[in-house]
């Protein structure tokens, strides 16, 4: 069993100083777009006493949705923070185990935890957009990044707010604030931030549990469309979303991993008796 | 049995609203009447001999308009860095209930109820006798800052804290440190309150007197030449015309304070909801 321990972002950040130059190295990740699959081995995590993940391992194909379900508080959201060391900041969180994207180890010292977020965008389950421009919330990323040059943050704003879908709708109001939009165009706005990052995976955790159907479902077919591109791991509580748009499906139970496979599989013969309960409503 | 509850229900109500409304009508009453007083007496009185003229023949507040200025621009410029950068240290760089944070916490507090004239004592022995400044409006100015410091780093911290967790951590997903997420999102967000504060900050300044008799000296008659020199404010020409027989003249400059004080006021709340509603700019 492969394990390292790690115990705050202190820690790490203190390290990527020490280290310099060898960090840049994008963030430990591969430079090359075509090797963006997740690997997690033995994954324990601790919040103080606590375990709310419990020798997690699980295979994420790249360019695939994976869907993760369970009843609530069975640690999915502190699954998905994993992958970005979101959890870091969390105060008291402790991790163990092995997660690899593209085959190196994100929690290795040598990481450089803010290219590993930008590579790997995140959606939350309440938009969150900035009180500030629509265009100031999407050139946050490449600004963070160090672009500069108007030109081109105009061209990845066009073309993230294109790719979100909601370029047509806000075309004209680049310079409004992001607050004015709806609840369902502000989480495609969120996507469209965190894909001006220009990441190779998609973090969403329940991104459309606080929308309507209609924005549901715009949101649903975007997915549809980005998985050509971008490694997709959303967590959702709603069964249909899950066969609609995914191709594995994990559930979770428990801080555990009870079955993982495909999609159609998962749904259609469980092999555990839980996960069958679960997806047929007796309980959870 | 339910009704009975109910109606008895409504009758302590009603008792209760009744002695609100009482404690708000003698509230009111008692805010006009000193109001009400200060600006019959003094309003007549207000003229530009007293607002710009020279002082000589007939006293002048001119030297403590300017001397008030002085205290303000001071005590700010040395509060406001100081006690945001404190908050903002204590919020996003300690953990909520550790040892460092509680302590500063019980100490801030503490300050912020310690009485003025105690801050006057320490500027006096500090500034005009130790450090050698005699009376001037520097060694005022920096007990102020001293002063509103603690007022300010609450109320920063308050603000911070009133900024979502998930504006922090969506900066942070996108690969934000620790310093741009401050610098970007969270200080803009919390700036309607820090400047709130910042404004009722310099209201206390300008209504200051106990820190200010024993720190610059109270020269009512000569317009500051610098920092360094002694002066005088408002407040204490108030004090100075009261107790040398100028009763009008006292009246006429608490007017021209308690106008002062209530704009100011009255503009952190403006500004304060303007920022509130408007938005930030990045990059
Ligand atoms: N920051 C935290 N500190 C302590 N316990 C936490 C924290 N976040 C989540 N938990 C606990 O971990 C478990 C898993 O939570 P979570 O990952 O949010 O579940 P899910 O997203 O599946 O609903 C829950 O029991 C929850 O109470
Ligand atoms: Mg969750």
């Amino acid at each position: 069993m492969g394990n390292n321990q790690i115990d705050t972002a202190r820690d790490s950040e203190a390290v990527r100083v020490e280290e310099g130059g060898a960090a840049l190295n994008n963030g430990g990740l591969p430079e090359s777009s075509d090797m963006y699959n997740i690997t997690v081995r033995n994954c324990d995590l601790y919040y103080g006493d606590f375990q709310a993940l419990k020798s997690v391992s699980i295979d994420i194909e790249e360019r695939e949705v994976t869907a993760l379900i369970g009843p609530s508080g069975c640690g999915k959201s502190t699954f998905i923070k994993t992958l970005n060391r979101m959890n870091d900041l969390v105060e008291g969180c402790r991790i163990t185990g092995e997660i690899l994207i593209g085959g190196r180890d994100i929690y290795a010292k040598s990481t450089d935890v803010t290219l590993l977020r930008k590579n790997a965008g995140m959606v939350f389950q309440k938009p969150n957009p900035f009180p500030m421009s629509i265009y100031d919330n999407i050139a946050f990323a490449p600004r963070t990044f160090g672009i500069k040059k108007k030109i081109e943050l105009d061209v990845i704003v066009e073309s993230s707010l294109k790719h979100a879908g909601l370029w047509l709708e806000v075309k004209d109001r680049l310079k409004k604030n992001a607050m004015g939009l709806s609840g369902g165009q502000q989480q495609r706005l969120c996507i469209a931030r965190a894909l001006a990052a220009d990441p190779k995976i998609l973090l969403m955790d329940e991104p459309t549990s606080a929308l309507d159907p209609i924005s549901t479902g715009r949101i649903e077919e975007l997915i549809n469309e980005l998985k050509t591109e971008y490694t997709i791991v959303i967590v959702t509580h709603n069964m249909q979303q899950a066969t609609r748009i995914s191709d594995k499906t994990a559930f979770f139970l428990l801080g555990e991993i009870i079955e993982y496979g495909t999609t159609e599989s998962i749904f259609s013969m469980p092999k555990d008796k839980r996960t069958e309960n679960y997806i047929t409503g007796r309980f959870g | 049995m339910k009704a009975r509850a109910h109606r008895k229900e409504i009758r302590k109500y009603s008792v209760l609203k009744v002695v609100a409304q009482t404690a708000l009508g003698l509230t009111l009453v008692a805010l006009c009447a000193v109001t009400l007083f200060v600006l019959a007496r003094g309003i007549p009185h207000v003229n530009t001999q007293l607002l710009f003229g020279d002082y000589g023949m007939y006293p002048s507040i001119k030297p403590a308009l300017i001397g008030t200025l002085y205290l303000i621009v001071i005590s700010i410029l040395i509060a406001a860095p100081i006690g945001i950068g404190s908050a903002v240290f204590l919020t996003e760089y300690t953990r909520s209930n550790s040892r460092l944070t509680r302590t500063i916490r019980i100490a801030t507090e503490t300050l912020a109820g310690i009485p003025s004239i105690v801050y006057g004592i320490f500027g006096y022995l500090v500034f005009v006798v130790a450090l050698g400044f005699k009376y001037s409006l520097i060694g005022g100015g920096i007990t102020l800052a001293i002063m509103i410091l603690p007022v300010v780093v609450r109320s920063t911290e308050e603000s911070l804290l009133a900024v979502p967790r998930i504006l922090r951590e969506g900066s942070f997903a996108l690969g934000s440190s620790k310093v741009r997420t401050i610098f970007s999102v969270v200080l803009p967000c919390a700036s309607s309150g820090i400047v709130t504060s910042l404004i009722l900050a310099v209201g206390r300044v300008m209504s200051e007197s106990a820190v200010l008799i024993l720190t610059i000296g109270m020269v009512v008659n000569k317009i500051p030449e610098g920092f360094a020199s002694p002066g005088t404010s408002l407040a204490l020409d108030v004090y100075y015309f009261g107790s040398h027989g100028y009763p009008e003249q006292a009246a006429a400059t608490g007017v021209v304070l308690l106008v002062l004080v209530v704009s100011i006021n009255i503009l952190a709340t403006v500004l304060g909801k303007a920022l509130g509603r408007g938005e930030l700019v990045d990059g």
